[in-house]
């Protein structure tokens, strides 16, 4: 029978642990999107808080909010996020601006495996020799076909990379207006994440580059125009009425509902696009190389989500302890086997490509990884240039001027202007915007 | 005497004015259906999504699960009714002191105020931040009270002195020369006569508040994070997310909605205060 003594020396003893374990217990704060992959994280914290006593408040913004109220938080050492959802092309900007924590020690944790992420991701996301995020999926461009109308149309499915060329001869012969299908369906709607994202794959394609090695602009060069005019010409003989409104969103929708033979965009939406549960065309969608051109080269984008902490977080010990979770091969197990193995982020972890519970569940996954290896964001053009990034250029300045050309490419798909207008428009303000940076003197 | 106006002018003005409500009013309708729609259907041809697609609370539901509502409503509450008693207490004795007790540069100081409001607000985004960073008042319900207040001051000081100017300065005095304090005089004489119009300074001050989003979004990150942010985040990069969306900015105009179809009348009333006399 229990004393007194021992009693009170339990009472005292759990009354310490209780104190302690309240002392330690920390509460961080993670600005994210609000997408898919995330939602599953949100969903499956609550046992990385429960493991370590640690609480998380989640502030879900919308991506452009996300990046202004991001941006303007690093900026101003404000200190209102201990970790931050952000894309390739902030993080080597931000890395190199002193703004994010180093995260090279995550090399030392051999559970971690920092080596099992591809090294291509790994590269995205440092700067300078530095690492300052951790993917939580990455992804590149490839075509989304439907297999039934290929058939019916009397196409062969390409087996090796075909050209621009190719490719708008098969979006004529599928192109079927009046029976509510569109031989193809890319991105329209204005902005660098938005048109020019297919649109900079595909002037890499046609031999174009943003700048030359002393950072000229050059959208006024005949590749630029040779491009824009394919892309125009595509759209209004094989694409649906009104693609100026149509970004990512809208062109997975119409894709799902059975509206598009082929699409170029995202190996992310593959999931999506192949889930019975949410597509109408799950059984009949398959995939290709984006195609090429005068150029192999920066044909397939590449980007990253990733989890960053900032400089100005007091809680950085706990911030990356939740980065190992988050990012760990036991997190997409855990994905997997909660979700389904299809929902696992792709193009992240080596090992996980190689899980044959994914590969059973995503036969896809194998060309998802192969496309990615195809990109290399350090050498993305035929002609050589001074960034990386093959979608954007990794300068601060890029954000603005990838808007403003998206938005006069986005006036000549809806023939406001002629393409000759909208390239000297473009090349007009990406030299005015370079000037006053100073990278031309 | 009262100008004839005819059947035919009757009809058309009110057929004119009940087109211009219904323009006016789609947005918010366009809202509500989305919000009892599937996120496929929602994406569908208009005329498809009111007539070829059923209803369902589902999005709703996930809104509900999956963010704490009463949290962001309750920072809502306290931040628009904090700010406007705060802005009331500085504006009454300010909007008194110009209307019955005017200087020559009462003009340009309202004036002044008012110029206030025509700068954008994105202009002083960094200085601001910078200042609450310092103050630890970022992501706190207290200092975005006061901001709001502060962006709010303008108008209903403006508001006050336009209804305060209508009543009598006699009876004001009358009631000095009974004995009346100055706090007497406020408080007892010129608050009851000035009630309508105060009511609705404080209608449309709650609504602003409430509606406000480029600071509750920039200022907050969780704690303090009224409806505004909310809405926000149920808008995805991928993957549809137009009913959500909905759903949510169903959730958060609601409350103010009810709130100003309830008092419209002391709102237009008092907004039409002094018109005719």
């Amino acid at each position: 029978m229990p004393t007194k003594h021992t009693l009170l020396s339990s009472a005292v003893g759990f009354g310490i642990a209780a104190l302690a374990s309240t002392a330690v217990a920390e509460e961080i704060t993670i600005a994210t999107v609000n997408n898919a992959d995330m939602i599953v994280m949100q969903k499956l914290a609550p046992q990385w808080e429960e493991a370590t006593g640690n609480t998380i408040n989640w502030v879900v913004l919308e991506e452009n909010v996300l990046r202004q109220r991001t941006t303007q938080d690093i900026a101003t050492g404000g200190g209102s996020f201990d970790i931050m959802f952000i894309g390739a092309y902030e993080t080597p900007i931000w890395g190199a601006n002193g703004w994010l924590t180093s995260l090279n020690d995550f090399g030392d944790d051999a559970d971690y495996d920092l080596e099992d992420i591809f090294q291509l991701v790994r590269n995205g996301l440092s700067a300078d020799g530095n690492l300052y995020a951790v993917p939580l999926y990455s992804e590149t461009s490839f075509t989304f076909y439907r297999t039934d109308l290929f058939e019916k149309a009397g196409i062969e499915p390409p087996t090796e990379q075909i050209t621009y060329t190719e490719f708008a001869e098969m979006a004529a012969k599928l192109h079927d207006p009046d029976n509510g299908v569109f031989g193809t369906c890319q991105r329209g709607k204005a902005g660098w994440g938005e048109n020019m994202a297919f649109v900079g794959t595909m002037a890499n394609a046609f031999g174009a580059r943003w700048f030359d090695m002393d950072w000229n602009p050059q959208l006024d060069s005949p590749e630029w125009n040779a491009a824009i005019t394919y892309y125009v010409d595509l759209m209004n003989n094989s694409g649906p009425p009104g693609a100026t409104a149509n970004g990512h969103n809208e062109n997975r929708a119409l894709f799902k509902d059975g509206k598009c033979a082929t699409w170029v965009d995202a190996t992310s939406a593959a999931n999506d696009v192949r889930n019975p549960a949410t597509s109408n065309v799950a059984d009949v969608t398959d995939f290709f190389q984006a195609p090429k051109q005068e150029t192999d080269k920066g044909t397939g984008w590449f980007w990253s989500w990733a989890l960053a902490i900032p400089a100005s977080s007091q809680k950085a010990d706990i911030a990356k302890d939740f980065l190992k979770w988050a990012t760990s091969k036991e997190y997409f197990q855990m994905v997997g086997d909660t979700e389904g193995w299809v929902a696992v982020p792709s193009g992240t972890r080596a090992s996980i490509h190689e899980d044959p519970r994914l590969l059973e569940a995503a036969p896809f996954a194998e060309t998802i990884k192969n496309a990615i290896f195809s990109v290399d964001p350090a050498d993305p053009t035929r002609d050589p240039v001074p960034y990386t990034g093959v979608q954007f250029v990794a300068i601060p300045e890029f954000q603005g001027i990838g808007n403003y050309v998206g938005q006069q490419v986005a006036a000549a798909l809806a023939g406001q202007m002629s393409v000759e207008q909208a390239l000297a428009n473009s090349q007009q303000f990406a030299v005015r915007e370079m000037t006053k940076a100073g990278y031309i003197k | 005497m009262a100008r004839a106006v005819s059947n035919r002018t009757k009809v058309a003005n009110t057929a004119i004015a009940g087109a211009l409500g219904f323009l006016m009013f789609f947005p918010i309708l366009w809202i509500l259906v989305l919000a009892f729609k599937t996120e496929e259907d929602a994406i569908r041809a208009p005329l498809e999504v009111l007539f070829g697609s059923g209803w369902t609370m589902e999005s709703f539901a996930t809104v509900q699960a999956r963010s704490d509502y009463f949290k962001h409503f309750s920072n809502s509450v306290i931040i628009s009714l904090g700010s406007t008693f705060l802005g009331l207490l500085v504006a009454i004795p300010a909007a008194w002191s110009m209307a019955f007790v005017p200087s020559k540069h009462t003009r340009n100081v309202l004036m002044w105020m008012l110029s206030t409001k025509m700068l954008p607000p994105v202009g002083v985004l960094v200085p601001i931040y910078l200042i609450f960073r310092d103050l630890e008042l970022l992501d706190s319900r207290f200092g975005l009270t006061i901001v709001l207040m502060l962006i709010n001051l303008p108008i209903i000081i403006w508001m006050l002195y336009t209804y305060f100017k209508e009543i009598p300065g006699e009876i004001l005095e009358a009631a000095r020369m009974d004995g009346a304090t100055l706090r007497a005089e406020i408080l007892y004489v010129l608050t009851p006569m000035a009630i309508p119009g105060m009511a609705s300074t404080v209608l449309l001050n709650i609504i602003l508040a409430w509606n406000e989003a480029f600071w509750t979004i920039n200022l907050t990150a969780s704690n303090a994070a009224p409806l505004t942010q909310f809405i926000t985040s149920y808008s995805s990069p991928e993957g549809l997310f137009y009913a959500k969306l909905s759903a949510a900015s169903v959730m958060a105009i609601a409350p103010i909605l009810i709130m100003g179809w309830f008092s419209q009348k002391q709102l237009v009333r008092g907004l039409t205060f002094g018109a005719v006399k």
